[in-house]
């Protein structure tokens, strides 16, 4: 046996989470010092401040047709008119309620889903594993669009249940195979076998220890999914699955498609609303980076070394 | 101390990692020689900055690594003024290493010969017949089957992987070979047995060691001369045998009496007491007088020098030319 | 060996779920697709089209859902998909050979240009770490690849097409033009199919260049690595055969798993440039309800997904000896 140096320090060891609190100040903290992360939130947080305080902001009635089409930007109508005689700028703002809640809603039930398989697919092992795999990697390699397109076809076009329902089905796949990688990785450290040998119940060890230590990584991939689902419901509102009636940045697309608003001389009917769907989808990749960032600080910026 | 035929001159060289909390000196001044043909060991805590000085000397750093101050002499030139272009002429020809996790430091991707023949080409335009050749000779010198050149790492048991390791160290002869903890990985049988083919490689060859390990005992019986670190700072280097019959610096004596031998009277284990200091602000004087059992007034504010002893280097006021 | 086997297992197994997705799904959904799809094409297709489409459709209820299954599955992979409504009197076969033509022609080429220029682009980043190439390149590329794919292209048509005019509106080649071999009709259709295929690439090289850069990143920490710079060797010969060939690895899964977003985001830009391809067709036969080429298509996206998918994978185990040996 190596003889070694007897000392009084303790083997250095990453540190262990195992309280809610330490978990969301720790998070709090690393976030407000990424610049990315930063950017991320600013943004989010103004849609969604715009989302909430819509009826103030918007100076007209969305769907009101009573103004002259295809006007282009002036004091009285921001963003100008669109081909029936709306104002642009208060479909954007109405619309942003029902993009935000697609992305929000659509990204946080395919978290939980990849959650729940991912994790348990880890913990459970053996054939549950196998067979957990096999459905997520099924899931995974079928294309996600041409299935949407599918199901909402088949359900006649369909609301917005219909769109959040297609969006969870092909968006949890991804991130569990992340959560299992790393429940994988987890499983076997010394503080589990602690907790094991402690007598704790597989579901508690489950929920108070192995998924604080996830948080980071969860946190990630919802923001991933709420990135998917943002892109997602744009595509499909833009070739006219969901309800065309609704009020979202997809469905003004879709409208000015339709009506051929580059061709007419209104691009910003076609460029606002795509802004804005570009600027939220930014917003989660931004996140979602700065949070890869922090899980894994060998990716973080480099200082340029003297020479 | 002096040799007349040094291989390796090391002279104050400082190491700094560079973190977002300002410069963390790792490797403070240190200076040692290497004699050819000459076994020195150099052992320390986990932190102490062995492994970092090893690389420093192989100027095998990566940011935020970098060499603060001093100089590394091989064979009369200032390794720490070359650049890349010219270091790459004598790495491996002249200066080879050896690192602690074959199964880290091979090439997964590739065969055992192909990262022969990489090393080989890299420096000499033999034929491919030739390379081959001295290929086959080097994996025999190590004891492995040249049947092997055609495997991949993941295929080779542990210690077998490590004399690959060494076989590929050795390929060009070289003067210097540079070890970091290469038998940490494996038990303890083959510990020893690569170790005695180590010794084995070095009287047949010639070549002068650096070996860096934790493990006392192995070193104890293979080395011609020690160097203990303590912080970053080399307390102690002398003879590895006059170290062990008489160790001088507190660090030294408390290292000698913290481990059993097999033989003689039973006695109590001591341990050193506390902890190694945090190097981002190290402690004033003397780095180790919070743990020393002799610390006296001076060792707080005054830092020593590496006294000159008829048989050791001791960096310890205790042995001042006025005590 | 196994390696390869167990792959091709998961190839069989993804295709029987896509083909068992097609066969569930118009028997859950409300309505009754196949009665409509048959009450439109009364009176004027064979008597084997109408049993193709009972069949995968589940109209008739005098045979069992098994025996309509194994009939569906039969038909299937016999190339029997039933006739389109929207081409019609073409069979769904016939229309689904063209359209996959020039969607491999755009999206293919496409793809295969963006993964190999991102992930050289990510691992000279990663190369070239604390340099200008590594602090801009992230932010840039993480806003680029969240960009709608189909926003990209509708901005290309505007400020190209419309506002420019550089390139044409879309379509795969002049409408007066008929298909040909001739130099100059192939320069029709590098013109028509320069913006979408410009489009696609610009959205979608960015992801391979992140992870890329950030495979390499931690690669290039390996102790192999540093060995390979101690044993003195050229630093184009570690990036690439040292680092490069190690980091590319779980990237070359990476473009297999996300490949069916990939393709999700071509169909789209097809859709804004009216380009022939599968992804257009799919819009058309959601349109005019022709639900047999609306099935055949998505079964077509799967298999030609899994058909990269195992070509990947193949690749990965050509290039890693490691795969090679587990079982």
């Amino acid at each position: 046996m190596a003889v070694r140096i007897i000392t009084d320090q303790a083997p250095v060891e990453t540190p262990m989470v195992s309280s809610q609190s330490g978990v969301v100040g720790t998070l709090a903290r690393a976030l407000v010092s990424n610049r990315k992360a930063l950017a991320g939130i600013v943004v989010v947080g103004i849609f969604a401040v715009v989302s909430i305080f819509a009826g103030v902001i918007a100076p007209y009635d969305p769907n009101a047709i009573q103004f002259e089409p295809i006007l282009g930007p002036s004091r009285a109508h921001l963003l100008g008119t669109t081909g029936n005689g709306q104002d642009i700028f208060s479909q954007l703002v109405w619309g942003t309620r029902q993009s935000l809640f697609l992305a929000l809603v659509a990204g946080l039930m395919a978290t939980v889903i990849a959650v729940v398989v991912g994790v348990s697919a880890a913990y459970l092992g053996g054939l549950w594993d196998h067979v957990l795999n096999l459905f997520t990697d099924v899931f995974l390699v079928i294309p996600t669009l041409p299935l949407m397109i599918v199901v909402a076809a088949y359900a006649k076009g369909g609301g917005i249940l219909v769109l959040i329902a297609v969006i969870v089905i092909t968006g949890w796949s991804y991130g569990a195979r992340q959560l299992r990688s790393q429940a994988l990785s987890l499983r076997n450290r010394e503080f589990l076998e602690a907790a094991r040998a402690r007598g704790e119940r597989s579901f508690y060890i489950i929920v108070f220890e192995i998924l604080p230590n996830m948080t980071s990584l969860i946190v990630a991939i919802f923001l991933g999914a709420a990135l998917y689902a943002v892109l997602a419901a744009a595509g499909l509102q833009f070739i006219g699955l969901g309800d065309s009636n609704d009020l979202s940045w997809g469905t003004m697309l879709h409208w000015a498609q339709n009506n051929g608003a580059l061709l007419a001389g209104s691009p910003l009917w076609v460029l606002a609303p795509g802004f804005c769907i570009a600027a939220l989808g930014a917003a989660f990749a931004l996140l979602n980076y700065a949070f890869d960032e922090i899980g894994n600080p060998a990716l973080r910026p480099v200082r340029r070394t003297r020479t | 101390m002096i040799a007349t035929a040094s291989v390796l001159d090391v002279r104050n060289l400082s190491v700094d990692y560079m973190t977002s909390r300002g410069a963390v000196r790792a490797v403070d001044s240190v200076s040692l020689e290497v004699a050819k043909g000459e076994f020195l060991g150099i052992v320390g805590e986990s932190g102490c900055g062995k492994s970092t000085l090893l690389f420093a000397i192989a100027r095998l750093l990566s940011p935020p690594a970098e060499i603060a101050s001093g100089s590394v002499l091989f064979k009369g030139r200032d390794m720490v003024t070359l650049g890349e272009t010219e270091l790459r002429h004598i790495r491996w020809h002249d200066y080879s290493v050896v690192m602690q996790s074959a199964m880290n430091a091979l090439n997964p991707v590739m065969t055992i010969g192909a990262q022969l023949k990489d090393a080989i080409e890299a420096h000499d335009n033999m034929p491919a017949q030739r390379v081959r050749a001295r290929s086959e000779e080097v994996m025999r010198l190590v004891g492995i089957d040249p049947l092997h050149l055609k495997s991949y790492p993941h295929q080779l048991s542990g210690g077998m992987r490590q004399r690959a390791m060494i076989a590929m160290a050795l390929v060009f002869t070289p003067e210097l070979v540079i070890m970091d903890e290469p038998t940490s990985a494996l038990d303890v049988v083959a510990q020893r047995s690569l170790m005695l083919q180590i010794k084995e490689l070095q009287r047949r060859i010639g070549f002068a060691a650096v070996f860096v390990t934790h493990d006392m005992s192995l070193v104890s019986h293979f080395s011609d001369r020690l160097a203990v670190m303590y912080a970053g700072q080399v307390v102690e280097i002398g003879a590895t045998r006059m170290m062990f019959e008489d160790p001088k610096h507190p660090y030294t004596k408390g290292l000698m009496q913290s481990f059993p031998s097999i033989s003689g009277p039973k006695q109590r284990l001591v341990g050193i007491a506390g902890s190694p200091p945090d190097l981002l602000r190290p402690p004033s004087g003397c780095r180790f007088h919070p743990r020393c059992p002799s610390v006296m007034t001076r060792c707080l504010t005054e830092e020593p020098p590496l006294y000159v002893r008829p048989d050791a280097l001791v960096k310890c006021h205790l042995y001042s030319d006025d005590a | 060996m196994s390696y390869l086997v167990r792959r091709l297992e998961f190839f069989a197994i993804t295709l029987w779920a896509a083909l068992t997705i097609n066969f569930i799904l118009p028997r859950v959904m409300p309505g009754n697709p196949g009665q409509a799809m048959l009450v439109r094409f009364h009176g004027r297709v064979s008597p084997q089209a109408i049993k193709t489409i009972e069949a995968a459709f589940g109209v008739r209820s005098d045979q069992s859902l098994v025996q309509q299954y194994f009939q569906y599955l039969g038909n299937t992979l016999r190339g029997d998909l039933g006739v389109s409504l929207t081409f019609f009197p073409n069979t769904v076969g016939d229309v689904i050979k063209q359209g996959l033509l020039w969607t491999i022609g755009l999206v293919g080429m496409a793809t295969i240009i963006a993964f190999l220029l991102g992930t050289l682009l990510g691992m000279l980043s990663a190369w070239w770490r604390g340099g200008i190439f590594d602090a801009l390149l992230p932010p840039v590329f993480i806003v680029i690849s969240s960009f709608p794919y189909f926003l990209l292209a509708l901005l290309a048509l505007l400020l190209f097409s419309i506002t420019l005019d550089w390139f044409p509106l879309g379509f795969a080649y002049d409408l007066n033009s008929s298909i040909n071999l001739s130099w100059s009709f192939v320069g029709e259709v590098a013109w028509h199919g320069f913006l979408p295929a410009l489009t696609i690439v610009i959205t979608s090289i960015g992801g391979w260049i992140l992870t890329m850069r950030n495979t390499m990143i931690t690669t290039l920490a390996e102790d192999y690595v540093k060995m390979a710079r101690a044993k003195g060797l050229s630093p184009l010969r570690i990036m690439l055969t040292y680092a490069g060939r190690n980091a590319i690895l779980p990237n070359l899964t990476g473009f297999a798993m996300s490949l069916g977003f990939v393709i999700s985001g071509a169909i789209l830009v097809e859709i804004v440039f009216n380009y022939p391809g599968v992804g257009f067709m799919l819009l058309q036969a959601v349109n005019s309800e022709d639900f047999a080429l609306m099935q055949a298509l998505f079964l077509l996206i799967t298999v030609a997904v899994l058909v990269a998918v195992l070509a990947a994978d193949i690749l990965t185990a050509w290039l890693d000896p490691r795969t090679r040996d587990t079982a």
